[in-house]
């Protein structure tokens, strides 16, 4: 990323560029971002446009995965092992933190591999490489908003009311993007040097899974315990969704205070490991 | 200084041998890092990445110390042979890759174009792609949606716009991006090869909007193979070699001295020790040569020199019957043609004695087209078999002809070059009231009428 100063920092009429050897950590140029937004939107869009192009069922894939695994798991965990569910009937319970872990895994997924993918245009064209992995992250909303309908009809079916939390959801949903954002800025960065991470991506977003209380209520680890729990940001995010729509009694409390501070150090780290291998990527990738 | 737009001072990038290899595996930084943790952990880091001065065994310089200026309105050309530094130049002032050591101030919009359609998807419509290349080229959304339908006339895809361009024949996609490309509208336009693409017509259009671009009074970089355009459109030059300036000033004359000295062949080749020289126990080749018709060496061959290839080689079994064959190659590893000595008048079909031979081709000049070209050689026995083949036995190039190619300066498309006989009549006149075309009417490809105006010769 070329160093910019900026007419208003240089007091000249007009923009001037300065394109010099980086040394040392970079600051992350917001305003950068913010000057390419169109970009963003359009990779995202595209993103978008794409995904289900030349498929039979298209956008009914964002209903059918998570609906599927929302089977499986009630199957396996809910009848089976009956895994308790805190007194909410177990497929709601589980399409519930299954909404949000769906959005983060594909978002994870599409951003640590979103440098990689975009090599074309990292080699080929000045912007902020940012750009690219927040755009990769944004593209799954969509396929979260139409799988949400979905939640919609069971919460209906087994007549819950959500409360006055509700309101919190958009809070958690971000969480959730910023989560798969933060990580995924270290991933992708990496991913431009060390091919590893594609292989490693897989185990690492399945094991996220069984770390995260998606298939059991947080309520199975001891309460002196569970604000470590929140050391996994998606912990504080499934613990969020299932209380802002599903009404249990007691909110995520410490836990969330936990997931909130790793994500702000995660993410920090992630960004700033971004900007500061981000000139070498048109050389490495 | 007010004026002046781009100015460069020290540019110089070093890439680590290896760099540009596809990547590295995690595992190799982790078993190095057994031995030497702490670095290891920052070199992981990106720390010791680029601030460290690599040492000089394991670097490659693809540009060193290059500085100019260009001003306002001004249009530079960038000249040299491959590898020169060209394009990684263009790259660090389009901020695409950041130099090792130096600077550039670039005052103005910025505009690059490495190569056109950098972010077509093909899945998506022409409709799509527009607006996605628009944005990655660095439009706003509102600028597009003005250019929109300029930008679909221009490409000539109207019918066409709302299919995938995965369907578009390969001319409708490159006149697309093109046509997205050539409605930016940046202060300062910086453009890679991208004319190496595409058919003569679609070149011709290249080059008449960047004529047209030049005229604007923007400012322009461009950087070219192609020794005519830059003549044409370009006020200066620079020629970088090795990643040096060799010189810059008045295009014209930049570009006579670099088509003069520009030789990254191999016009001679010399093995004067037979028992050592390339072949085997039945022949040796002794040298290979490109010569000029008298048999002195040659410096540049254009379109239009005539030249001969000269081989010698010694035949080591007495009574054998040998033949040459001579294939040349373009860069496009097309073979262009494969001669004999066949219908040679003196030693054809005779029974060669031991000794030294030499035999010599004359190619013409109007032949072959400019372009590098590689040559093999064969000796063989009897007619069928083959008893030795060299491969790039000499390598040259064969420079773009200035001459007889009228108003017409761009890429001149073909494998062969020949000046080919035309004759024109004018059969009848227009009778009393009747309407024919305009005179210019059909004026189609330059292509067309090459030397018009000039009479046919054959070289």
């Amino acid at each position: 990323m070329a160093t910019i100063i900026a007419a208003r920092e240089l007091g000249v009429a007009e923009n001037e560029v300065i394109i010099q050897p980086a040394h040392g950590w970079i600051p992350i140029d917001l305003h950068e971002v913010w000057e390419y937004r169109e970009l963003l939107y359009f990779l995202a869009w595209r993103d978008i446009k794409i995904r289900y192009k030349q498929t039979m069922i298209g956008a009914g894939w964002a209903i059918i995965q998570p609906f599927l695994m929302m089977v499986v798991f009630s199957l396996f965990f809910g009848h089976l092992a009956k895994v308790p569910s805190d007194g909410i009937p177990y497929p709601i319970f589980v399409y519930c933190a299954l909404l949000p872990w769906q959005l983060f895994a594909h978002a994870l997924g599409e951003s640590s591999n979103s440098l990689v993918a975009n090599e074309r245009l990292i080699t080929k064209v000045y912007f902020p490489r940012l750009v690219i992995p927040i755009a990769a992250v944004c593209g799954g909303l969509v396929d979260f908003a139409i799988s949400f309908v979905v939640l919609l009809g069971l919460m209906t079916y087994y007549g819950v009311v959500p409360g006055v939390a509700i309101v919190t959801l958009p809070l958690f949903v971000l969480l959730a993007v910023l989560t798969a954002l933060a990580v995924g800025l270290w991933l992708s960065a990496l991913n431009v040097q060390y091919r590893d991470v594609r292989y490693t991506l897989g185990f690492l977003t399945q094991f996220w899974l069984f770390a995260t209380p998606v298939a059991y209520p947080s309520s199975l680890v001891p309460a002196s315990w569970r604000p470590l729990y929140g050391l996994n940001p998606m912990a504080g995010v499934v613990e969020g969704f299932r209380w802002a729509l599903l009404g249990k009694a007691q909110g995520p409390g410490p836990l969330l205070a936990v997931s909130v501070t790793v994500l702000i150090l995660v993410l920090i780290g992630g960004a700033l490991y971004f900007a500061r291998m981000e000139d070498r990527f048109a050389d490495v990738v | 200084m007010s004026d002046v737009v781009i100015h460069c001072e020290g540019l110089s990038k070093c890439y680590r041998i290896g760099e540009r290899e596809p990547y590295r595996a995690l595992r190799d930084t982790l078993t190095d890092s057994l031995y030497a943790p702490l670095r290891h952990l920052r070199s992981l880091l990106g720390a010791s990445s680029n601030t460290v001065q690599p040492n000089e065994d394991s670097t490659f310089w693809a540009l060193r110390d290059v500085s100019f200026e260009i001003r306002r309105g001004e249009v530079l050309g960038i000249i040299g042979p491959n590898g020169a530094g060209k394009s990684t130049l263009l790259k660090i002032l389009s901020r695409i890759t950041k130099p090792t050591t130096g600077r550039a101030r670039i005052r103005g919009r910025v505009g690059s174009l490495l190569e056109v359609g950098t972010g077509f998807h093909p899945e998506l419509t022409g409709r799509e792609n527009i607006y996605l290349n628009g944005a990655v080229l660095g439009m706003r959304k509102a600028e597009i949606e003005r250019k929109f339908d300029e930008i679909v006339a221009f490409a000539e895809v109207e019918r066409f716009i709302d299919t995938p361009v995965k369907r578009y024949s390969s001319g409708m996609y490159v006149r697309l991006a093109f046509a997205v490309a050539a409605h930016l509208e940046p202060e300062i336009l910086l453009v890679d090869e991208v004319l190496a693409v595409g058919d003569a017509a679609f070149q011709k259009k290249c080059l008449g909007k960047m004529g047209a671009v030049a005229k604007e009074g923007r400012t322009i970089l461009f950087v070219s193979h192609n020794m005519t355009a830059v003549q044409s459109l370009c006020g200066r030059a620079v020629w970088l070699d090795g990643g040096k300036v060799v010189q810059q000033g008045d295009a014209e004359i930049i570009v006579t001295e670099y088509l003069q000295t520009a030789a990254e062949s191999c016009l001679e080749q010399v093995w004067p020790d037979r028992d050592t020289a390339p072949g085997n126990e039945s022949v040796r080749v002794r040298s290979a040569r490109v010569v000029g018709l008298d048999r002195a060496p040659v410096e540049t061959i254009d379109t239009r020199t005539p030249f001969a290839l000269e081989f010698a080689y010694w035949n080591l079994k007495a009574g054998a019957r040998l033949n040459l064959s001579v294939s040349l190659y373009n860069q496009e590893g097309n073979c262009v043609f494969t001669t004999t000595t066949v219908n040679e008048p003196h030693w054809h079909g005779k029974e060669f004695p031991a000794g030294l031979y030499r035999s010599i081709c004359q190619v013409p000049g109007g032949l072959l087209n400019d372009g590098s070209y590689r040559a093999m050689l064969l000796v063989v026995q009897d007619l069928g078999r083959i008893l030795y083949h060299h491969e790039d036995i000499v390598v040259f190039e064969v420079q773009d002809s200035t001459e007889g190619r009228g108003k017409w300066y761009g890429k001149w498309t073909g494998v062969v070059r020949p000046e080919l006989e035309w004759a024109t009549e004018w059969i009848q006149p227009a009778a009393e009231g009747e309407r024919f075309g305009s005179p210019d009417g059909g004026g189609a490809s330059p292509l067309g009428n090459p030397g018009a105006g000039r009479p046919g010769q054959c070289g």
